[in-house]
């Protein structure tokens, strides 16, 4: 499993991209958590305009197993939600960093504690064994 | 339970080589799935696919009364059952409670076996051996002595053709007959639990992985893919057929859970749970229970066990079982309510969805019934 070196990840299994002028930056959940859940059938993402906070439930993804909280990595304002991925989850499967992004959020604060990518991989690796 | 102490299947380096995602069931580490869940549950729609249904529990109940200690343990009428034919049965507690839902075949005059759920098979092993006293008659526990392979789908037939020279066109819906599947002995039995035509195949489980090598490649051609346990339970969802610890417990008779036409109450003789069972039936048909129903959501969130069935803003039920369905691309659920509210096409049913009444609409099960 090959995770994207320059984005950053939460112990939650979200990624997040690199903020752009705007401050603001791209989240989705890693292949690991795509993964682990099987075929996503459901996504509930934030609305726009709404005020997160990094490590707080702000949406669910429902697969044929169960139903996963979508957690913040970030506190901020969602400016974005992927409509995609609500007309097809599967490409949370498909393409978990890429057109499976879930929401885009003005950031405000963020944890101390996002990893690298180096640090998630091996993180990760804990939690298959 | 930790790993350490799962039991594997003598498939289990197959599955790992094929990077299936394993999973605790019953205290066996079975394959959940091998890639997409959905894209298997459509392959076995449409085509095939190849399961180890290794976990099972087969018993094996011989002698001279062997026919006559089933029916007096099991609430079926076993002695009519044909050598080389199958019956989808129950056995119950006294009080009439499910202690499990049982596939046996007999497999000759004085032989029969009885095939349990993995999560269950110690109690009816232990039922049986208990049951058997004063009869002529030996029960085995065989778990070990079989592997569990099952091809299931609208291409098995011709996939198994090509592995053996058994009288298939012959083979009826559940029966089971003894042959050979690609050069190894195997029970081929004309059984599933997916709602489409397939077999399941008894075999010594140093063969398991020949069986399974022999399958994968005479289904190449024909899109048969290796299929796991997530699918399983969609495939058995769709087409309504109960899961013990979901559908069916001790706390449920079988006329509770809308199958009181496994109980036999005609056959010779006493059974276990026979005056319950009486009174069940009678209970049955003057103040039904609650139904068992199939609900398909109008909306796309996801019924659970154990979420609550609402109308009017009371409670009238609950989900036994719920996925959203591959074939029917919504969500679906197995629930018991409220007779009231049990017939198709009742107005204002819905399921809690934590905190939200989503609308659901009652339907008759099953929800998916093969074109034959």
């Amino acid at each position: 499993m090959n995770n994207p070196q320059q984005l950053r990840y939460s112990k939650e299994h979200e990624w997040l991209s690199a903020a752009d002028a705007d401050g603001v930056a791209t989240v989705g959940i890693t292949e690991f958590a795509a993964n682990a859940l099987g075929d996503v059938v459901f996504a509930q993402l934030p609305e726009v305009g709404a005020a997160v906070t990094a490590g707080d439930s702000c949406g669910e993804l429902e697969s044929t197993k169960s139903v996963s909280d979508l957690y913040s990595p970030v506190t901020g304002e969602v400016v974005e939600a992927n409509q995609d991925v609500v007309d097809d989850p599967s490409l949370v499967n498909s393409a978990p960093f890429e057109g499976g992004w879930l929401f885009k959020v003005r950031v405000s604060a963020e944890p101390a504690d996002l990893m690298s990518t180096d640090e998630y991989t091996a993180f990760t690796a804990g939690e298959e064994s | 339970m930790s790993s350490t102490e799962l039991r594997h299947t003598a498939l289990d380096a197959v599955h790992r080589s094929l990077g299936a995602t394993m999973t605790d069931f019953a205290g066996w580490d079975m394959p959940l799935r091998y890639g997409s869940e959905r894209d298997e549950h459509l392959a076995v729609r449409t085509r095939a696919g190849l399961f180890d249904l290794s976990h099972m529990g087969e018993i094996t109940v011989t002698g001279a009364e062997a026919a006559a200690l089933l029916d007096f343990a099991l609430v079926g009428n076993i002695a009519s059952v044909g050598v080389g034919r199958a019956r989808y049965t129950m056995i119950c507690r006294a009080d009439g409670g499910i202690l499990d839902d049982l596939i046996v075949y007999r497999l000759a005059e004085t032989e029969y076996m009885v095939v349990a759920n993995a999560s269950n098979a110690q109690v009816v092993l232990d039922a049986l051996a208990e049951r058997a006293a004063g009869f002529d008659a030996e029960v085995r526990d065989d778990r070990d002595a079989y592997a569990l392979i099952a091809v299931q789908g609208p291409e098995s037939p011709g996939i198994l053709k090509s592995l053996t020279d058994a009288d298939l066109d012959g083979l009826k819906y559940y029966a089971g007959l003894p042959g050979t599947v690609a050069g190894v002995p195997a029970l081929i039995a004309r059984t599933g639990y997916t709602g489409e035509d397939g077999f399941e195949l008894f075999v010594k489980p140093e063969h398991a992985v020949r069986l399974w090598q022999a399958l994968t490649a005479a289904g190449e051609g024909v899109g048969l893919v290796p299929c796991g346990l997530s699918c399983r339970d969609t495939l058995r969802l769709e087409a309504g057929m109960p899961l013990y610890g979901h559908e069916l417990s001790t706390s449920l008779t079988p006329f509770d859970a809308g199958l009181g036409r496994v109980v036999k109450f005609e056959k010779d003789g006493d059974f276990v749970g026979r005056e319950a069972l009486a009174q069940a039936a009678e209970r049955a048909a003057s103040e039904p229970p609650r139904v068992l129903v199939g609900l398909i959501a109008e909306g796309r969130r996801v019924p659970r066990a154990g979420y609550a069935v609402v109308a009017g803003g009371r409670v009238i039920g609950e989900v036994t079982s719920g996925a959203p369905s591959p074939t029917l691309g919504k969500p679906i659920a197995m629930a018991y309510v409220d007779a009231a509210h049990a017939a198709s096409g009742t107005e204002g049913v819905g399921v809690d969805i934590r905190g939200s009444h989503e609308p659901y609409e009652v339907v008759a099960l099953p929800f998916y019934k093969r074109q034959k």
